[in-house]
């Protein structure tokens, strides 16, 4: 694989991509100069950081950047299923939860395989993954945590949905791609909901299908930016917690868990980099 | 139809003021403008003998999923009213909670809806036992299954990408519901072939026309589809 060839493709499809590497000549120059200077194999991780600095900055217009931002999540959720399914078989051989963790990972590598296929060769490489965030978490792919694995993957279900949902509206140009996003999306919650599930059954007893206010419950507060923001008990203008209709109260816990909020761009980059390698 | 539009564009301009607090201002105004061009399209809804017009343009689209939202305020409460023989505490909890969140899908496009919202739909539920555990969670699968359906299907007929978000923001937790109740019935059946392609991991959303006629086996009064976007 070229390096040279990889941005040239990019370019043709999308024109900025210089003048999002700042400054545009040294980075070029620099990502060439470096990748003089180290082995081959540790290119997909330099490619990595250039299209963080690329596409990392603010909310891109084209769909195609956003379609990347998705697959880079998608990558992510992949490789994090195909770990743990590798991982946690021999402990969960024969139960159900192998069987599920199985059918997200099936589902997640279809997500990539869709998303590349849409893109053809503007589809970016899969950048390299750390799933302890440089030491935050526990290895999620010991036998011995489990528990961090299905805390991990309920923070990336829940960030999914929540990226997908931000984007959507600048995905309006184009029925088709956001009809397809949203198709992802629902998907999405599907597993967040299972995985919260499998947690409940695995001791979290009071965990919910659904999120409760901002709460992350008892995932460590390093991933408390996956959840910020969901505790939204008014939506367009309309107050929804304290409702009373039918004789039904609606609580505040129940106002928040109606609602699942978008993420920006930017906070849901935020989150997906700090598993980057 | 002038007071109704007026009470639908106060909603609007409100929420671009309130609601959408996360989102920096330019970021709004870059769509603010598909908002303001779909008040225009505001539709006063009216029950004539083709049945209960959900109306064109967005109002349309927010009084379909109002009344998909009806139908599934309307089950849920009996649900928790009369609940089905056996039913564990575990049980009880979660689907009192869907049938809140339910109640406040409704409740919430009423308020929004305000003038252009549709009358209070009659539901049929004769065909379910409500004391039988299969057949209320053999219904919910049905309704939260159609319900996720429909809104991605109706997602990209919105012109406004404020009603979009809203309507993003409810078709997840119906898919949180979808799974729960799929698990509930058969531990593991969260996303399976009847509702997403096996082949690239996509839900497969449905038509109007196709929701319409899968709900209107509970839906009693007449609803009329025929100005929808499509």
């Amino acid at each position: 694989m070229n390096l040279q060839n990889i941005i040239k493709e990019i370019e043709t499809v999308d024109p900025e991509f210089h003048e999002r590497v700042s400054p545009r000549r040294e980075a070029i120059k620099s990502l060439t100069g470096f990748g003089k200077k180290i082995a081959l194999g540790a290119l997909p991780l330099a490619m990595g950081s250039l299209f963080t600095k690329a596409y990392g900055q603010t909310q891109p217009t084209a769909i195609n950047d956003i379609l990347n931002f998705a697959l880079t999540l998608e990558y992510l959720e992949a490789e994090f299923y195909t770990r743990g399914v590798t991982a946690h078989g021999t402990l969960l051989a024969g139960t159900p939860a192998i069987g599920a963790l199985t059918t997200i990972r099936n589902d997640e590598t279809n997500h990539v395989t869709f998303l590349k296929s849409v893109l053809g060769a503007a589809a970016v490489a899969k950048p390299n993954f750390d799933f302890t965030a440089k030491g935050t978490f526990p290895d999620p792919f010991l036998p011995t945590n489990y528990a961090v694995f299905l805390a991990l993957a309920q923070a990336f279900e829940d960030t999914g949905v929540r990226a997908y949902k931000g984007q959507a509206p600048f995905l309006m140009s184009n029925k088709t791609v956001l009809g397809a996003a949203l198709n992802i999306h629902s998907v999405e919650a599907r597993h967040a909901s299972h995985i919260r599930q499998m947690r409940k059954a695995n001791g979290d007893t009071t965990l919910k299908p659904w999120i409760t206010g901002n709460s992350r419950g008892s995932i460590p507060a390093a991933a408390q930016a996956v959840y910020n923001g969901e505790e939204l008990e008014t939506q367009a203008n309309v107050k929804i917690s304290g409702m009373v209709v039918d004789g039904i109260t609606i609580s505040t816990a129940a106002a928040t868990e109606a609602f699942d909020e978008p993420l920006s761009y930017t906070d849901a980059l935020n989150i997906a980099k700090l598993f980057l390698a | 139809m002038t007071k109704n539009t007026a009470l639908f564009e106060n909603k609007i301009v409100a929420d671009r003021d309130s609601g959408f607090a996360n989102m920096s201002r330019r970021k709004f105004l870059n769509y603010a403008g598909a908002s303001t061009g779909l008040v225009l399209l505001a539709a006063c809804s009216k029950n004539d003998n083709n049945g209960v017009d959900l109306g064109s343009g967005d109002t349309g689209i927010l009084n379909y999923a109002y009344a998909l939202e009806q139908l599934e305020a309307a089950f849920y409460i009996q649900v928790a009213k009369t609940f089905y023989t056996g039913i564990t505490e575990d049980e009880k909890a979660l689907l009192t909670d869907i049938r809140d969140h339910e109640v406040a899908h409704r409740e919430f496009f009423k308020a929004a809806l305000g003038g252009s919202a549709i009358q209070a739909l009659e539901v049929d539920f004769s065909s379910i036992n409500f004391a039988d555990r299969t057949s209320v969670l053999g219904t919910a699968k049905a309704f939260e299954d159609l319900g996720v359906s429909a809104y991605n299907g109706a997602g990209p007929l919105f012109q406004s990408a404020a009603f979009l978000t809203l309507a993003g923001k409810i078709v997840s937790v119906e898919a949180r519901h979808a799974a729960l109740i799929r698990d509930r019935i058969s531990n593991g059946s969260f996303v399976a072939a009847d509702v997403v392609d096996m082949t690239t991991g996509l839900e497969k959303s449905r038509t109007p026309a196709q929701v319409l006629s899968i709900a209107g086996t509970y839906i009693k009064t007449q609803i009329n589809a025929s100005n929808l976007p499509s």
